[in-house]
């Protein structure tokens, strides 16, 4: 989610971030329900068809499903074993399927219009003391926490090592602490400025 | 107009502000003052961020503590770390976001977030991800991201602290070429030159008050005096 959005204009682009998300759980369901190698095959072409509409270059596509390499290592002699080759194509290629198909939402999919879906979604939760508005909030500020965090990692441990204290995990996690609470006094104050509770 | 009336702040037993009274009427204001001197404090006294324990401090005549909500619409505010001031994880978000109540239609706000990304220089930048930005071009998407809502003041808060000299200047410029009223926090004593008015704060009280001139003399001779 943290700044995979590629801007673009095809149709896949300007297409709703409920109909992509509903069409998403859709076919991971389907997929999961149909327990099929032929279903994975279908499954293989909607993403492959879709990418191309997206213009999503399939190095792009390749970079989002990259992590999945270890599941794949550890699941692929597991299944073999349970079930045989039948039993691989189907969960390996359910698994490359949903992450391939929820890259290409997230690819083609302002972070903003997914926060609105899931504020509208929230909706209902209101009455049981939910602020689905604050909900939506709390969601993109964590998104935009995580790289702010990684810098003050990276910022605390070259502190650390210009200090000698590259084995002290004290020297690591105490500034990190601090700065972390730091950092979210400062952004209280921002979103107080900005009218957030006004 | 911004109006406080014997102000006086304190953390715990720790006093920030001492007896303050001002009245800022000019178009550029700006104050200036050591480290733990108060200024910021100040500063945060002129939104309501810091109710100060005693005295009032209004904003064309909305009281900070009646009326919190009324003062923040009217003055907009800019820290001196743009990476807590950014909340919404892209440029163009990030201006929406000051946008989310002001009642605008969708197309209407992504034409006011254009335009103030455009006169920023950040327009093409407008569905990148904030923190890939610079440090420059981060403070100046806070002060797109508060100068869309078009408030009648604004504060900085040390705003160019962070910044080398070419942003620095960027900002300065920026600031210069506004319709609104500045209250700029510094201690860059540059960028003051031609403001209209420049208060000096020690130990939380104004010390000296008038033209940059006299104003940054009386602050460097203040500053020659201590160890």
């Amino acid at each position: 989610m943290i700044g995979l959005y590629r801007a673009g204009a095809s149709p896949l682009h300007r297409l709703g971030a409920t109909p992509k998300l509903v069409a998403l759980l859709v076919v991971t369901t389907a997929l999961v329900l149909a327990r099929s190698p032929m279903a994975v095959v279908v499954g293989v072409l909607v993403v492959g068809v879709t990418s191309a509409v997206a213009r999503i270059p399939p190095s792009v596509l390749w970079l989002q499903l990259r992590p999945l390499r270890w599941f794949v290592v550890l699941l692929v002699p597991l299944q073999l074993w349970t079930g045989g080759w039948r039993a691989v194509v189907i969960v390996i290629g359910t698994l490359v399927v949903s992450v391939a198909g929820a890259a290409l939402v997230t690819l083609t999919t302002r972070v903003s219009a997914i926060l609105e879906v899931i504020e509208r979604a929230a909706g209902p939760l209101r009455r049981v003391g939910v602020d689905p508005e604050r909900l939506a909030l709390v969601l993109a500020l964590t998104i935009r926490a995580l790289p702010v965090l990684t810098a003050t990692f990276d910022e605390v441990r070259d502190a650390r090592r210009a200090r000698g204290l590259e084995r002290s995990p004290r020297a690591l996690l105490v500034p990190l602490v601090i700065r972390t609470m730091r950092h979210a006094d400062r952004l209280g104050e921002a979103l107080v400025a900005r009218g957030v509770d006004d | 107009m911004i109006t406080l009336v014997a102000v006086s702040h304190r953390y715990g037993d720790r006093t920030v502000l001492r007896d303050v009274d001002l009245t800022l009427t000019e178009p550029r204001v700006a104050i200036i003052g050591a480290n733990g001197s108060g200024k910021s404090t100040l500063a945060r006294t002129l939104n309501g961020l810091v109710l100060p324990t005693e005295g009032t401090v209004s904003v064309e005549g909305h009281d900070t503590r009646r009326d919190g909500a009324a003062v923040r619409r009217l003055v907009g505010f800019v820290f001196t770390d743009p990476d807590a001031q950014i909340v919404m994880p892209t440029v163009g978000e990030d201006v929406e976001f000051s946008l989310r109540r002001s009642g605008l239609s969708r197309s209407e706000r992504h034409e006011r977030v254009t335009e103030v990304l455009a006169r920023f220089g950040l327009a093409e930048h407008a569905d990148h991800p904030a923190h890939l930005l610079s440090g420059g071009q981060k403070q100046l998407l806070a002060l797109a991201a508060v100068l869309v809502t078009d408030p009648t003041v604004l504060v900085c808060d040390e705003p160019t602290t962070l910044l080398d000299l070419r942003n620095s200047r960027r900002v300065a410029a920026l600031l210069a070429g506004l319709t609104q009223q500045v209250v700029l926090v510094t201690h860059d004593l540059s960028l003051v030159a031609d403001y209209d008015r420049v208060v000096v704060v020690d130990d939380g009280a104004v010390v000296h008050d008038g033209t940059p001139g006299a104003a940054v003399r009386a602050y460097t001779d203040l500053m020659a005096g201590r160890p």
